[in-house]
């Protein structure tokens, strides 16, 4: 079972709650994927056209809710959001996000360091959206950092796991459970990532955006499912050359030699 | 008086508090955030905070994101 700061999920697929058509699709989206941990997002409310809270649309005691800081550019913006989550949600947890530049939305590494070391005194459960780079997840770690959080190609690229070989060394050395977030555009992706032993994955617009959310839903349920039981039955070694799987005597009209060079 | 709410100027009543600030947009209290001059509000202050002219008041709450 998935553990993360003494709290336990039952699924290791985490869902975004953003871009969904409605907020009954994404209800019943998030229902199918069978997720304990949803993410949100914090926003001034629209004075002119307040519309209903999303917190009123999913059950808080059944959902776990990680509220992130995007939109911020910089430390001390993703730390003033990390505040107003804790006052909204009354818990600690957050996905810490420091997005400078608006055309990648890659995260900034050394802000989010600095934000990461800074809320971690502060008594937060941080889970650092970040590059797939391994020593960065390994300082984060040391910063208290409660998950790691790296990225399989930009966020809402749909790209799959890019970053296959960093996330794998981060996987192989990290302490603390790593979860793949952004750029898992497909089931396979989501997959591939639970095989390689990525203790979840965090899937949000390849679910919203599809044609339709709640049957992609349980389609990464079940990828996610698929993945995990793979990595714990233990994948088989890779090899360049062929080793057959049936047996290799007995083949008929070996007498007369015919099958004998290249069978 | 006048405060900015969300980047907009708005005219108020003198020692208006936030809780009826909230009232008047049409505000669940329990499903927004407050910042007042960028100190973040604990909800049981509401009804006691008189808003002072100039304050800048930030509404935030929870959207949908990922």
């Amino acid at each position: 079972m998935l553990t993360i700061a003494d709290t336990h999920f039952s699924s290791r697929l985490f869902v975004g709650t953003g871009k969904f058509a409605s907020a009954d699709i994404m209800r019943q989206a998030i229902e199918a994927s069978g997720a304990d941990m949803v993410t949100v997002a914090l926003r001034r409310v629209d004075l002119d056209n307040p519309e209903d809270d999303i917190m009123s649309h999913l059950d808080r005691e059944r959902f776990h809710f990680l509220p992130n800081t995007s939109g911020a550019r910089t430390a001390e913006e993703a730390i003033r959001l990390a505040r107003l989550a804790r006052a909204a949600t009354g818990t600690p947890w957050l996905k810490l996000e420091v997005t400078p530049d608006p055309r990648t939305l890659l995260p900034d590494p050394i802000d989010t360091l600095k934000a990461t070391e800074i809320l971690a005194q502060e008594g937060f459960i941080v889970l650092p959206y970040i590059n797939a780079d391994p020593i960065l997840a390994l300082r984060l770690q040391d910063a208290g950092a409660a998950a790691v959080m790296p990225l399989g190609a930009p966020i809402g690229t749909n790209l799959g796991i890019r970053t296959a070989l960093q996330v794998e060394i981060i996987i192989e050395q990290a302490r603390v459970p790593v979860v793949v977030d952004a750029g898992i555009g497909a089931p396979s992706h989501a997959a591939r990532a639970l095989e390689m032993g990525a203790d979840a994955v965090l899937v949000n617009t390849a679910i919203a955006v599809a044609g339709d959310p709640v049957r992609m839903a349980r389609a990464f349920r079940q990828a996610v499912e698929s993945g995990r039981d793979a990595f714990e039955a233990g994948l088989g070694a890779a090899s360049t050359v062929a080793h057959a799987s049936s047996p290799e005597t007995g083949i008929i009209g070996e007498d007369l030699g015919f099958l004998q060079e290249g069978a | 008086m006048q405060i900015i709410c969300n980047g907009q100027r708005r005219d108020l009543a003198e020692d208006t508090t936030l809780a009826a600030m909230l009232a008047m947009l049409d505000l669940d209290p329990n499903t927004v955030v407050a910042e007042v001059n960028r100190k973040i509000i604990e909800r049981d202050q509401y009804e006691d905070l008189r808003l002072r002219d100039g304050d800048r008041i930030e509404l935030i709450r929870f959207v949908g994101g990922g």
